[in-house]
């Protein structure tokens, strides 16, 4: 990756809402080129998606998030993209990913209550053909999110001067 | 009856040669005001790397409390050896050749104290860091001072060095990438400068401390030129580099004989560095690159923030290729450095540091510190246009 795009990449990744001037005074490079830059990302699908990291807790809306470990039964010559597929689909599920060790794949799931997820886990997921069993833990509080820690304390003041 | 005391009569006489640092009104009138933006500090923003932090809390809770050799622990000598290697190709041995200090600053003065006899000339070449003119006169010597202009993009020739060394001259002090300009020097000029050296038999002190922080061209470490090893007192640390400042790690690299001096000043003051920040110090050099690479981008974006938004307000800034300082002139306003910097803070609560501190060819420009958050840096650019406009 040459330089130019990684310094895009870094700035947009820390602030999705920055304009083309500031990043373009930022890097050096003019508005144009940074514009330029920025769509050839987009169409090349290494910028994804635009999102914002909301603290719902703090907003008042208490969403309830499970991450359910799951141990799946795989179809022959699908494999694990078929699972993965019927799982990603739900809009209650916000991540999928398969890993390694005991489980085979993880998801993550949002609700409006407990309750709603427990259901949301009974009936859908593990009523699923391949699913074998579920670990649903909840989640109880999310300290760090996409990088970003969420109730981070305040830092220590430098002074305005140096001595 | 006993008679009073005058404590002042007993003050000896080289500290009367010196001068309260200019650094230090700015730093009093910043104290008493509410939301300023500082542009003043000559200190990353960031906060240790956290991977440093973590290992220093881990010695300490593992009881490493201790004293450490005089040079420092043999594992943080024989890991900065190993970076320079790597870096710059130079070795030195981290048995006799390294000696750990407690921050560049006391790694001056040992190196200053260890070669200076009553009466030598150090040459200081300026504008420059604030302690090297005291620390030569505290050591009994005689501060040569020479500018690095403007016009030259604040690097010195060698004809400039040549020009004022004298039978009495020992040495020479440089700093690049420089602080305060931000200026750096190229390999073929240094080689102009290690032949002047050479030539007239004299020492070169070299501070690296903003060496990582090179955003354009490649650092040139001037005891890897040729012949120059052993004629170099080489002086860096992790203030800058690794955000470390307030663990005060330095070190100094020199012929053995060199640092076995310094050493003695330092066995018999300091004694050693605190051993956990010698601990933090073996992390960062092990396992700090990454950090490292992510500092040296976001100080190269607010570099191009704050020399690109100095030079739209039409105070003219050359463009500094390493450390975190711009340099921008204020000549075209008609005021002082000094007369700006005070106005500036008292009317728009923007803290910057008059040039001339640094040294004469420093006069008419601000040091700018752009270790800031981007939000102040833009606060502050949006303060200086509201401050000059009203001139």
């Amino acid at each position: 990756m040459d330089e130019q795009t990684r310094n895009i990449l870094e700035i947009l990744e820390e602030d999705a809402r920055i304009v083309p001037e500031e990043i373009a005074a930022l890097t050096g490079m003019t508005v144009e080129e940074v514009e330029q830059k920025i769509e050839y990302l987009e169409k090349a699908k290494i910028i994804r998606q635009y999102k914002t990291i909301i603290d719902w807790e703090l907003a008042g809306e208490n969403y309830v998030y499970a991450i359910i470990e799951l141990k799946v039964q795989l179809e022959r010559k699908l494999g694990y993209q078929a699972i993965a597929e019927r799982l990603y689909k739900f809009p209650e599920v916000r991540s999928v990913r398969l890993l390694s060790g005991e489980h085979d794949i993880s998801i993550t799931v949002r609700g409006n209550s407990m309750k709603q997820v427990a259901f949301f886990v009974a009936e859908k997921i593990a009523t699923l053909d391949q699913v074998q069993s579920t670990a649903t833990h909840f989640v109880l509080k999310t300290y760090k999110e996409n990088g970003l820690i969420l109730d981070e304390p305040d830092q220590v003041k430098r002074l305005a001067v140096s001595p | 009856m006993r008679t009073q005391c005058n404590p002042s009569r007993f003050i000896s006489n080289s500290m009367q040669k010196v001068p309260p640092s200019g650094i230090r009104k700015f730093f009093d009138m910043a104290s008493g005001s509410e939301d300023v933006i500082s542009l003043g500090v000559g200190e990353p923003d960031y906060v240790t790397p956290w991977h440093i932090r973590e290992a220093c809390i881990h010695s300490i809770e593992h009881g490493e409390t201790s004293y450490t050799s005089n040079y420092g622990l043999i594992e943080l000598r024989e890991e900065i050896s190993r970076s320079y290697v790597k870096r710059h190709g130079v070795y030195y041995n981290p048995e006799e050749e390294i000696l750990v200090t407690t921050g560049v600053s006391e790694a001056l003065d040992l190196a200053i104290r260890a070669i200076t006899n009553p009466g030598d000339e150090i040459i200081v070449v300026q504008p420059s860091y604030v302690a090297y003119v005291p620390s030569v006169i505290f050591a009994g010597g005689v501060p040569v001072t020479i500018g690095a202009r403007g016009e030259n993009d604040f690097k010195i020739t060698a004809a400039e060095i040549e020009a004022a060394i004298t039978d009495k001259t020992k040495a020479v002090i440089i700093n690049y990438p420089n602080n305060p300009t931000g200026a750096t020097i190229g390999k073929d000029e240094l080689e102009a400068i290690a032949d002047v050296i050479v030539e007239h038999d004299i020492m070169m002190i070299s501070d690296d401390v903003y060496e990582r922080l090179t955003y354009e061209g490649t650092h040139t470490c001037f005891s890897a030129l040729e012949g120059m090893r052993d004629r170099t007192i080489m002086l860096n640390g992790f203030s800058k580099a690794y955000s470390m400042t307030g663990f005060r790690m330095a070190y100094a690299m020199a012929a053995p004989e060199i640092i076995n001096s310094m050493m003695l000043i330092h066995q018999y003051s300091m004694l050693c560095a605190p051993i956990t920040a010698q601990v933090g110090a073996i992390e960062a050099l092990r396992n700090g690159e990454e950090e490292v690479g992510k500092m040296v981008r976001e100080y190269d974006r607010r570099r191009k923030l704050i020399v690109g938004g100095l030079n739209d307000l039409g105070l003219d800034c050359f463009n500094p290729r390493g450390a975190f300082y711009a340099f921008p002139s204020i000549k075209s306003t008609g005021l002082t450095a000094d007369e700006f910097a005070e106005r500036l803070l008292h009317e728009q609560n923007v803290v910057t540091i008059p040039g001339d501190i640094f040294g004469d060819t420093g006069a008419g420009h601000l040091r700018c510190a752009y270790a800031a958050s981007r939000e102040d840096i833009k606060e502050a650019l949006d303060r200086i246009s509201t401050f000059v406009d009203g001139l």
